[in-house]
Protein backbone atom coordinates (compact mmCIF):
# COMPACT_ATOMS: atom_id res chain seq x y z
CA UNK A 1 0.00 0.00 0.00
CA UNK A 2 2.85 2.38 1.06
CA UNK A 3 4.90 1.51 -1.90
CA UNK A 4 1.59 2.30 -4.14
CA UNK A 5 0.97 5.39 -2.60
CA UNK A 6 5.06 6.59 -3.35
CA UNK A 7 4.62 5.35 -6.91
CA UNK A 8 1.59 7.71 -7.65
CA UNK A 9 2.79 10.88 -6.01
CA UNK A 10 6.18 9.73 -8.10
CA UNK A 11 4.01 10.02 -10.99
CA UNK A 12 1.96 12.94 -10.43
CA UNK A 13 4.85 14.93 -9.37
CA UNK A 14 7.07 13.88 -12.53
CA UNK A 15 3.53 15.01 -15.28
CA UNK A 16 3.94 18.29 -12.88
CA UNK A 17 7.27 18.82 -12.84
CA UNK A 18 7.04 18.26 -16.71
CA UNK A 19 4.83 21.50 -17.24
CA UNK A 20 6.34 23.67 -14.31
CA UNK A 21 9.73 24.80 -16.08
CA UNK A 22 8.59 25.81 -19.51
CA UNK A 23 10.94 28.69 -19.47
CA UNK A 24 13.36 26.50 -18.87
CA UNK A 25 15.95 26.52 -16.06
CA UNK A 26 15.17 26.69 -12.06
CA UNK A 27 11.71 26.39 -10.84
CA UNK A 28 10.21 29.61 -9.51
CA UNK A 29 7.35 29.49 -7.04
CA UNK A 30 6.55 32.80 -7.13
CA UNK A 31 6.37 33.14 -11.00
CA UNK A 32 4.17 29.76 -11.09
CA UNK A 33 2.20 30.95 -8.22
CA UNK A 34 1.46 34.63 -9.48
CA UNK A 35 0.59 33.13 -13.19
CA UNK A 36 -1.78 30.49 -11.34
CA UNK A 37 -3.57 33.38 -9.49
CA UNK A 38 -3.74 35.92 -12.46
CA UNK A 39 -5.71 36.12 -15.36
CA UNK A 40 -5.07 34.38 -18.50
CA UNK A 41 -5.49 34.52 -22.41
CA UNK A 42 -6.05 30.64 -22.81
CA UNK A 43 -7.30 28.11 -20.54
CA UNK A 44 -4.79 25.47 -19.58
CA UNK A 45 -6.99 22.45 -18.49
CA UNK A 46 -4.46 20.13 -18.85
CA UNK A 47 -0.90 19.43 -20.07
CA UNK A 48 -1.62 19.84 -23.98
CA UNK A 49 -5.32 20.34 -23.55
CA UNK A 50 -5.14 24.45 -23.96
CA UNK A 51 -8.23 26.37 -24.93
CA UNK A 52 -7.19 29.26 -26.54
CA UNK A 53 -9.77 32.64 -25.65
CA UNK A 54 -10.55 35.34 -28.20
CA UNK A 55 -8.66 38.39 -27.44
CA UNK A 56 -10.87 41.83 -27.89
CA UNK A 57 -8.92 44.95 -28.41
CA UNK A 58 -10.45 48.31 -28.26
CA UNK A 59 -7.38 50.42 -30.09
CA UNK A 60 -7.92 53.93 -30.46
CA UNK A 61 -11.72 53.10 -30.93
CA UNK A 62 -11.37 50.74 -33.05
CA UNK A 63 -12.29 46.73 -32.19
CA UNK A 64 -9.59 44.09 -33.01
CA UNK A 65 -11.08 40.65 -32.28
CA UNK A 66 -8.79 37.51 -33.06
CA UNK A 67 -7.40 33.99 -31.21
CA UNK A 68 -5.09 34.25 -28.46
CA UNK A 69 -3.40 30.94 -30.74
CA UNK A 70 -1.55 33.87 -32.35
CA UNK A 71 0.55 35.45 -29.63
CA UNK A 72 1.75 31.60 -29.29
CA UNK A 73 4.68 30.12 -31.36
CA UNK A 74 5.42 26.26 -32.65
CA UNK A 75 6.93 25.84 -28.86
CA UNK A 76 4.84 27.65 -26.71
CA UNK A 77 6.73 30.93 -26.69
CA UNK A 78 5.08 34.05 -26.54
CA UNK A 79 4.98 36.24 -30.32
CA UNK A 80 4.25 39.28 -31.59
CA UNK A 81 0.87 39.70 -33.62
CA UNK A 82 -0.27 42.04 -35.40
CA UNK A 83 1.21 45.17 -33.99
CA UNK A 84 0.62 43.50 -30.52
CA UNK A 85 2.52 41.14 -27.97
CA UNK A 86 1.99 39.49 -24.65
CA UNK A 87 4.11 41.41 -22.11
CA UNK A 88 4.00 39.52 -18.31
CA UNK A 89 0.68 38.33 -19.23
CA UNK A 90 -1.02 41.66 -20.91
CA UNK A 91 -1.23 43.00 -24.44
CA UNK A 92 1.17 45.77 -25.72
CA UNK A 93 1.92 47.23 -28.11
CA UNK A 94 4.70 46.37 -30.17
CA UNK A 95 6.49 47.65 -33.31
CA UNK A 96 7.73 45.83 -36.11
CA UNK A 97 11.03 44.46 -34.65
CA UNK A 98 8.91 43.30 -31.44
CA UNK A 99 9.93 45.68 -29.45
CA UNK A 100 7.53 47.63 -27.00
CA UNK A 101 5.79 51.08 -28.28
CA UNK A 102 4.71 53.70 -25.86
CA UNK A 103 0.88 54.24 -26.58
CA UNK A 104 0.28 56.89 -27.70
CA UNK A 105 -4.00 56.54 -27.91
CA UNK A 106 -5.78 54.25 -25.33
CA UNK A 107 -5.19 50.88 -25.31
CA UNK A 108 -8.31 48.80 -24.39
CA UNK A 109 -8.49 44.77 -23.59
CA UNK A 110 -12.02 43.72 -23.23
CA UNK A 111 -10.70 40.05 -24.14
CA UNK A 112 -12.66 37.18 -22.66
CA UNK A 113 -10.23 35.83 -20.59
CA UNK A 114 -9.75 32.74 -18.52
CA UNK A 115 -11.66 34.46 -15.86
CA UNK A 116 -14.48 35.80 -18.06
CA UNK A 117 -14.61 32.43 -19.53
CA UNK A 118 -14.94 30.75 -16.07
CA UNK A 119 -17.41 33.79 -15.08
CA UNK A 120 -19.79 32.43 -18.12
CA UNK A 121 -19.44 28.38 -17.09
CA UNK A 122 -20.84 29.78 -13.48
CA UNK A 123 -23.15 31.79 -15.06
CA UNK A 124 -24.67 28.76 -17.05
CA UNK A 125 -24.55 26.53 -14.13
CA UNK A 126 -26.18 29.03 -12.32
CA UNK A 127 -29.50 29.26 -14.99
CA UNK A 128 -29.44 25.64 -15.21
CA UNK A 129 -29.14 24.62 -11.50
CA UNK A 130 -32.04 27.85 -10.49
CA UNK A 131 -34.22 27.17 -13.27
CA UNK A 132 -34.88 24.15 -13.07
CA UNK A 133 -35.84 24.30 -9.21
CA UNK A 134 -37.58 27.07 -10.30
CA UNK A 135 -39.50 25.31 -12.91
CA UNK A 136 -40.36 22.36 -9.96
CA UNK A 137 -41.63 25.28 -7.48
CA UNK A 138 -43.88 26.77 -10.37
CA UNK A 139 -45.07 23.65 -11.54
CA UNK A 140 -46.33 22.12 -7.80
CA UNK A 141 -45.42 24.67 -5.79
CA UNK A 142 -47.36 22.95 -2.74
CA UNK A 143 -45.29 19.37 -2.60
CA UNK A 144 -42.42 18.73 -0.77
CA UNK A 145 -38.91 19.11 -2.41
CA UNK A 146 -36.98 16.71 -4.23
CA UNK A 147 -33.52 16.00 -5.67
CA UNK A 148 -31.50 19.18 -6.20
CA UNK A 149 -34.34 21.58 -5.36
CA UNK A 150 -34.32 19.91 -1.52
CA UNK A 151 -30.51 20.52 -1.27
CA UNK A 152 -31.49 24.35 -2.08
CA UNK A 153 -34.24 25.23 -0.65
CA UNK A 154 -32.64 25.14 3.01
CA UNK A 155 -29.76 27.49 1.95
CA UNK A 156 -32.36 29.44 0.13
CA UNK A 157 -34.83 29.79 3.32
CA UNK A 158 -31.18 30.26 5.83
CA UNK A 159 -30.44 33.44 3.48
CA UNK A 160 -34.19 34.48 3.68
CA UNK A 161 -34.88 33.97 7.14
CA UNK A 162 -31.17 34.40 8.83
CA UNK A 163 -29.42 36.63 6.63
CA UNK A 164 -32.35 39.31 5.37
CA UNK A 165 -34.98 39.39 7.68
CA UNK A 166 -32.64 39.19 10.99
CA UNK A 167 -30.91 41.71 9.14
CA UNK A 168 -32.95 44.38 6.79
CA UNK A 169 -36.37 43.22 8.93
CA UNK A 170 -39.57 43.75 7.16
CA UNK A 171 -38.35 45.27 4.26
CA UNK A 172 -36.38 42.87 3.01
CA UNK A 173 -37.86 41.30 0.26
CA UNK A 174 -37.04 43.42 -2.42
CA UNK A 175 -33.31 43.21 -1.84
CA UNK A 176 -33.47 39.05 -2.00
CA UNK A 177 -32.84 38.91 -5.85
CA UNK A 178 -29.64 40.48 -4.77
CA UNK A 179 -28.45 38.83 -1.61
CA UNK A 180 -29.67 35.43 -3.50
CA UNK A 181 -27.90 36.09 -6.40
CA UNK A 182 -24.98 37.48 -5.05
CA UNK A 183 -24.17 34.79 -2.31
CA UNK A 184 -24.54 31.76 -5.25
CA UNK A 185 -22.61 33.67 -7.57
CA UNK A 186 -19.62 34.21 -5.01
CA UNK A 187 -20.03 30.67 -4.02
CA UNK A 188 -20.39 28.73 -7.16
CA UNK A 189 -17.15 30.58 -8.52
CA UNK A 190 -15.81 29.95 -5.32
CA UNK A 191 -15.94 26.51 -6.02
CA UNK A 192 -15.22 26.18 -9.45
CA UNK A 193 -11.94 28.01 -8.68
CA UNK A 194 -10.73 25.23 -6.58
CA UNK A 195 -11.36 22.69 -9.11
CA UNK A 196 -8.33 22.09 -10.76
CA UNK A 197 -7.66 24.23 -13.59
CA UNK A 198 -10.53 26.75 -12.70
CA UNK A 199 -9.85 29.81 -12.70
CA UNK A 200 -9.09 32.29 -9.25
CA UNK A 201 -12.21 34.81 -10.09
CA UNK A 202 -13.65 35.25 -6.43
CA UNK A 203 -10.10 36.37 -6.13
CA UNK A 204 -9.48 38.86 -8.49
CA UNK A 205 -10.00 42.38 -7.65
CA UNK A 206 -12.21 43.58 -9.98
CA UNK A 207 -14.91 41.01 -9.41
CA UNK A 208 -15.10 41.80 -5.57
CA UNK A 209 -14.71 45.59 -6.84
CA UNK A 210 -17.87 44.95 -9.08
CA UNK A 211 -19.71 43.09 -6.70
CA UNK A 212 -18.90 45.64 -3.90
CA UNK A 213 -19.88 48.44 -5.74
CA UNK A 214 -23.25 47.05 -6.68
CA UNK A 215 -23.61 46.55 -2.61
CA UNK A 216 -22.29 50.18 -2.32
CA UNK A 217 -24.83 51.25 -4.81
CA UNK A 218 -28.30 49.79 -3.22
CA UNK A 219 -27.05 50.81 0.10
CA UNK A 220 -26.92 54.29 -0.86
CA UNK A 221 -30.08 54.21 -2.82
CA UNK A 222 -32.25 52.64 -0.26
CA UNK A 223 -30.90 54.89 2.07
CA UNK A 224 -33.88 56.61 3.69
CA UNK A 225 -33.88 59.97 6.24
CA UNK A 226 -32.65 58.72 9.61
CA UNK A 227 -29.48 56.90 7.68
CA UNK A 228 -28.78 60.72 5.57
CA UNK A 229 -29.36 62.22 9.23
CA UNK A 230 -26.96 59.68 10.84
CA UNK A 231 -24.34 61.14 8.26
CA UNK A 232 -24.48 64.71 7.72
CA UNK A 233 -26.24 65.07 11.30
CA UNK A 234 -25.71 62.79 13.76
CA UNK A 235 -27.80 62.55 16.61
CA UNK A 236 -26.18 63.61 20.03
CA UNK A 237 -22.91 65.03 18.52
CA UNK A 238 -22.40 68.94 18.85
CA UNK A 239 -22.93 71.18 15.76
CA UNK A 240 -19.11 72.07 15.68
CA UNK A 241 -17.53 68.57 15.36
CA UNK A 242 -19.71 68.38 11.64
CA UNK A 243 -16.31 69.29 9.56
CA UNK A 244 -14.74 66.13 11.32
CA UNK A 245 -17.89 64.32 11.80
CA UNK A 246 -19.30 64.56 8.07
CA UNK A 247 -16.05 63.24 6.21
CA UNK A 248 -16.00 60.52 8.65
CA UNK A 249 -19.08 59.23 8.08
CA UNK A 250 -18.76 59.57 4.26
CA UNK A 251 -15.60 57.45 4.48
CA UNK A 252 -17.17 54.91 6.99
CA UNK A 253 -19.76 54.35 3.20
CA UNK A 254 -16.66 53.94 1.25
CA UNK A 255 -14.50 51.56 3.82
CA UNK A 256 -17.65 49.35 4.55
CA UNK A 257 -17.48 47.68 0.54
CA UNK A 258 -14.14 48.37 0.51
CA UNK A 259 -13.92 46.12 3.50
CA UNK A 260 -15.75 43.44 1.42
CA UNK A 261 -14.21 43.54 -1.64
CA UNK A 262 -11.06 43.22 -0.01
CA UNK A 263 -12.28 40.20 2.35
CA UNK A 264 -13.38 37.88 -0.83
CA UNK A 265 -10.46 38.77 -2.76
CA UNK A 266 -8.04 38.01 0.01
CA UNK A 267 -9.16 34.97 1.20
CA UNK A 268 -10.07 33.56 -1.80
CA UNK A 269 -6.53 34.01 -3.04
CA UNK A 270 -4.79 33.00 -0.15
CA UNK A 271 -6.24 29.98 0.03
CA UNK A 272 -5.00 29.35 -3.40
CA UNK A 273 -1.67 30.62 -2.92
CA UNK A 274 -1.32 28.82 0.24
CA UNK A 275 -2.12 25.16 -1.84
CA UNK A 276 -0.09 26.50 -4.74
CA UNK A 277 2.73 26.97 -2.30
CA UNK A 278 2.21 23.62 -0.96
CA UNK A 279 2.91 21.90 -4.31
CA UNK A 280 5.78 24.22 -4.93
CA UNK A 281 7.39 22.70 -1.47
CA UNK A 282 7.85 19.29 -3.61
CA UNK A 283 9.87 21.14 -6.30
CA UNK A 284 12.04 23.06 -4.25
CA UNK A 285 12.78 20.27 -2.09
CA UNK A 286 13.17 18.32 -5.32
CA UNK A 287 11.84 15.43 -3.50
CA UNK A 288 9.40 12.17 -3.89
CA UNK A 289 9.51 12.38 0.19
CA UNK A 290 8.09 15.88 0.54
CA UNK A 291 5.39 14.70 -1.71
CA UNK A 292 3.11 12.90 0.50
CA UNK A 293 3.18 15.82 3.46
CA UNK A 294 2.56 18.14 0.48
CA UNK A 295 -0.57 16.52 -0.38
CA UNK A 296 -1.59 15.52 2.85
CA UNK A 297 -1.37 19.46 3.95
CA UNK A 298 -2.49 20.51 0.63
CA UNK A 299 -5.82 17.93 0.83
CA UNK A 300 -6.64 19.73 4.08
CA UNK A 301 -6.15 23.22 2.79
CA UNK A 302 -8.35 21.92 -0.03
CA UNK A 303 -11.35 20.88 2.73
CA UNK A 304 -10.65 23.96 4.33
CA UNK A 305 -10.79 25.95 1.25
CA UNK A 306 -14.35 24.35 0.47
CA UNK A 307 -15.31 25.66 3.93
CA UNK A 308 -14.06 29.35 3.19
CA UNK A 309 -15.74 29.08 -0.29
CA UNK A 310 -19.42 28.87 1.40
CA UNK A 311 -18.48 30.94 4.49
CA UNK A 312 -16.85 33.96 2.10
CA UNK A 313 -20.43 33.93 0.37
CA UNK A 314 -22.36 33.89 3.46
CA UNK A 315 -20.16 36.78 4.86
CA UNK A 316 -20.72 38.65 1.89
CA UNK A 317 -24.31 37.96 1.76
CA UNK A 318 -24.54 38.62 4.99
CA UNK A 319 -22.60 42.10 5.63
CA UNK A 320 -24.74 43.48 2.34
CA UNK A 321 -28.03 42.61 4.02
CA UNK A 322 -26.22 44.85 7.58
CA UNK A 323 -25.62 47.51 5.32
CA UNK A 324 -28.87 47.23 3.54
CA UNK A 325 -30.68 46.88 7.27
CA UNK A 326 -28.43 50.15 8.27
CA UNK A 327 -29.60 52.02 5.64
CA UNK A 328 -33.59 51.27 5.64
CA UNK A 329 -33.80 51.17 9.65
CA UNK A 330 -36.35 53.39 11.28
CA UNK A 331 -34.40 55.13 13.88
CA UNK A 332 -37.71 56.09 16.08
CA UNK A 333 -35.55 55.42 19.04
CA UNK A 334 -32.60 57.48 17.73
CA UNK A 335 -32.41 59.91 20.73
CA UNK A 336 -32.79 57.26 23.76
CA UNK A 337 -29.20 55.59 22.67
CA UNK A 338 -27.32 59.23 23.14
CA UNK B 1 0.71 45.10 -7.61
CA UNK B 2 -0.80 43.91 -10.21
CA UNK B 3 -2.39 41.62 -8.33
CA UNK B 4 -4.72 44.77 -7.14
CA UNK B 5 -5.22 46.36 -10.13
CA UNK B 6 -8.46 46.12 -11.74
CA UNK B 7 -8.26 45.02 -15.34
CA UNK B 8 -10.99 46.59 -17.65
CA UNK B 9 -12.11 43.90 -19.67
CA UNK B 10 -13.35 42.10 -16.21
CA UNK B 11 -14.40 45.28 -15.01
CA UNK B 12 -16.77 45.28 -18.01
CA UNK B 13 -17.38 41.51 -18.27
CA UNK B 14 -18.04 40.99 -14.75
CA UNK B 15 -20.60 43.99 -14.35
CA UNK B 16 -22.33 43.17 -17.38
CA UNK B 17 -22.50 39.35 -16.85
CA UNK B 18 -23.63 40.21 -13.02
CA UNK B 19 -26.04 42.31 -13.93
CA UNK B 20 -27.41 39.87 -16.12
CA UNK B 21 -27.49 37.53 -13.78
CA UNK B 22 -29.34 39.86 -11.53
CA UNK B 23 -32.28 40.38 -13.57
CA UNK B 24 -32.38 36.87 -15.22
CA UNK B 25 -32.19 34.89 -12.02
CA UNK B 26 -34.40 37.51 -10.19
CA UNK B 27 -37.43 37.43 -12.89
CA UNK B 28 -36.96 33.87 -13.54
CA UNK B 29 -35.86 31.97 -10.57
CA UNK B 30 -35.87 34.22 -7.18
CA UNK B 31 -39.28 35.26 -7.77
CA UNK B 32 -41.62 31.72 -8.45
CA UNK B 33 -38.99 30.64 -5.55
CA UNK B 34 -39.68 32.84 -3.25
CA UNK B 35 -43.70 33.29 -4.14
CA UNK B 36 -44.04 29.39 -4.67
CA UNK B 37 -42.42 29.16 -0.80
CA UNK B 38 -44.60 31.99 0.61
CA UNK B 39 -47.39 30.27 -1.15
CA UNK B 40 -45.93 26.58 0.62
CA UNK B 41 -45.40 28.02 4.48
CA UNK B 42 -48.83 29.79 4.37
CA UNK B 43 -50.50 26.65 2.80
CA UNK B 44 -48.63 24.97 5.89
CA UNK B 45 -49.97 27.47 8.19
CA UNK B 46 -53.22 27.23 7.11
CA UNK B 47 -53.05 23.30 7.17
CA UNK B 48 -51.95 23.26 10.92
CA UNK B 49 -54.38 25.71 11.62
CA UNK B 50 -57.49 24.22 10.08
CA UNK B 51 -56.49 20.59 11.68
CA UNK B 52 -55.77 22.68 15.39
CA UNK B 53 -59.56 24.01 14.27
CA UNK B 54 -60.51 20.59 13.23
CA UNK B 55 -58.98 19.02 16.97
CA UNK B 56 -60.98 21.74 19.15
CA UNK B 57 -64.28 20.97 17.27
CA UNK B 58 -63.62 17.32 17.73
CA UNK B 59 -63.25 17.98 21.68
CA UNK B 60 -66.16 20.16 21.58
CA UNK B 61 -68.32 17.05 19.89
CA UNK B 62 -66.77 14.79 22.34
CA UNK B 63 -67.94 16.58 24.72
CA UNK B 64 -71.04 17.05 23.38
CA UNK B 65 -71.36 13.18 22.62
CA UNK B 66 -70.90 12.56 26.34
CA UNK B 67 -72.85 14.76 27.42
CA UNK B 68 -75.59 13.62 25.40
CA UNK B 69 -74.59 9.80 26.22
CA UNK B 70 -74.80 11.21 30.49
CA UNK B 71 -78.50 12.61 29.52
CA UNK B 72 -79.57 9.47 27.30
CA UNK B 73 -78.08 7.49 30.69
CA UNK B 74 -79.86 9.67 33.27
CA UNK B 75 -82.98 9.11 31.23
CA UNK B 76 -82.76 5.50 31.15
CA UNK B 77 -82.27 5.46 34.57
CA UNK B 78 -85.38 7.13 35.07
CA UNK B 79 -87.48 5.59 32.36
CA UNK B 80 -86.31 2.45 34.60
CA UNK B 81 -87.54 3.80 37.09
CA UNK B 82 -90.53 4.95 36.67
CA UNK B 83 -91.26 1.30 34.73
CA UNK B 84 -90.26 -0.72 38.53
CA UNK B 85 -92.49 1.56 40.00
CA UNK B 86 -95.50 1.00 37.62
CA UNK B 87 -94.80 -2.13 37.13
CA UNK B 88 -94.87 -2.25 41.10
CA UNK B 89 -97.69 -0.22 41.24
CA UNK B 90 -99.54 -2.66 38.84
CA UNK B 91 -98.50 -5.50 41.52
CA UNK B 92 -100.05 -4.00 44.35
CA UNK B 93 -103.25 -3.13 42.92
CA UNK B 94 -103.24 -6.35 41.22
CA UNK B 95 -102.73 -7.58 45.12
CA UNK B 96 -105.42 -5.46 46.71
CA UNK B 97 -108.03 -6.44 43.44
CA UNK B 98 -107.00 -10.08 44.36
CA UNK B 99 -107.79 -9.61 47.96
CA UNK B 100 -110.85 -7.46 47.20
CA UNK B 101 -112.20 -10.02 44.59
CA UNK B 102 -111.55 -13.07 47.12
CA UNK B 103 -112.98 -11.28 49.67
CA UNK B 104 -115.89 -10.61 48.08
CA UNK B 105 -116.25 -14.26 46.99
CA UNK B 106 -115.85 -15.48 50.25
CA UNK B 107 -118.33 -13.18 51.05
CA UNK B 108 -120.70 -14.50 48.87
CA UNK B 109 -119.67 -17.98 49.28
CA UNK B 110 -120.63 -17.17 52.96
CA UNK B 111 -123.66 -15.37 51.89
CA UNK B 112 -124.63 -18.67 49.66
CA UNK B 113 -123.78 -21.01 52.92
CA UNK B 114 -126.29 -19.08 54.78
CA UNK B 115 -128.89 -18.71 52.55
CA UNK B 116 -128.80 -22.64 51.89
CA UNK B 117 -128.54 -23.27 55.57
CA UNK B 118 -131.62 -20.84 55.94
CA UNK B 119 -133.41 -22.52 53.86
CA UNK B 120 -132.61 -25.58 54.93
CA UNK B 121 -134.05 -24.88 58.19
CA UNK B 122 -137.01 -23.54 56.58
CA UNK B 123 -137.31 -27.05 55.18
CA UNK B 124 -136.59 -29.01 58.15
CA UNK B 125 -138.86 -26.73 59.52
CA UNK B 126 -141.29 -27.08 57.44
CA UNK B 127 -140.52 -30.75 57.29
CA UNK B 128 -140.88 -31.16 61.23
CA UNK B 129 -144.33 -28.97 61.17
CA UNK B 130 -145.85 -31.53 58.15
CA UNK B 131 -144.37 -34.49 59.92
CA UNK B 132 -145.97 -33.33 63.33
CA UNK B 133 -149.07 -32.58 61.36
CA UNK B 134 -149.27 -35.80 60.05
CA UNK B 135 -148.28 -36.96 63.79
CA UNK B 136 -150.80 -35.22 65.24
CA UNK B 137 -153.32 -36.53 62.23
CA UNK B 138 -152.85 -39.74 63.54
CA UNK B 139 -152.95 -39.92 66.83
CA UNK B 140 -156.10 -37.83 66.61
CA UNK B 141 -157.25 -40.32 64.80
CA UNK B 142 -156.39 -43.24 66.96
CA UNK B 143 -157.71 -40.89 70.43
CA UNK B 144 -161.01 -40.12 68.59
CA UNK B 145 -161.85 -43.56 67.65
CA UNK B 146 -162.26 -44.73 71.67
CA UNK B 147 -165.13 -42.58 72.92
CA UNK B 148 -163.73 -42.10 76.30
CA UNK B 149 -160.64 -40.86 75.20
CA UNK B 150 -162.61 -38.80 73.42
CA UNK B 151 -164.12 -37.52 76.19
CA UNK B 152 -161.28 -36.52 78.52
CA UNK B 153 -160.01 -34.74 75.77
CA UNK B 154 -162.67 -32.79 75.43
CA UNK B 155 -162.82 -32.50 79.00
CA UNK B 156 -159.29 -31.45 78.90
CA UNK B 157 -159.91 -28.86 76.54
CA UNK B 158 -163.11 -27.35 78.17
CA UNK B 159 -160.70 -26.87 81.07
CA UNK B 160 -157.93 -25.53 79.90
CA UNK B 161 -160.34 -22.87 78.19
CA UNK B 162 -161.67 -22.15 81.44
CA UNK B 163 -158.20 -21.56 83.29
CA UNK B 164 -157.48 -19.15 80.28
Amino acid sequence: MKRLFVLLFSFLTLTVYAEAPVEGGEFQPGDMITHHIADDYTWHFADGVVLYLPVILVDNGEFKVFSSHNFYGENHETVPYNGYALEHGHITRVNEAGEPLEGHAALYDFSITKNVASMFVSVALLFIVFFIIAGRYKNNPKSAPRGIQSFFEPIIIFIRDEIAKANIGPKYERYMPYLLTVFFFIWFNNLLGLMPGGANLTGNIAVTLVLALITLLITVFSGNKSYWKHIFATPGVPTWLAPIMIPVELIGILTKPFSLMVRLFANITAGHIIILSLFSLIFIFRSVAVGPLSVAFATFMNFLELFVALLQAYIFTLLSAMYFGGAVEEHDHAEDHH
Amino acid sequence: MELVTPGIGLLFWQTVTFLIVLFLLGKFAWKPIMTALHERETSIESALSAAEKAKLEMQALKADNEKLLAEARMERDKILKEASEAGNSIVETAKLKANEEGARMIEQARESIENEKRAAITEVKNMAASLSLEIAEQILKRELSDKTAQHTLAQDYIREVTLN
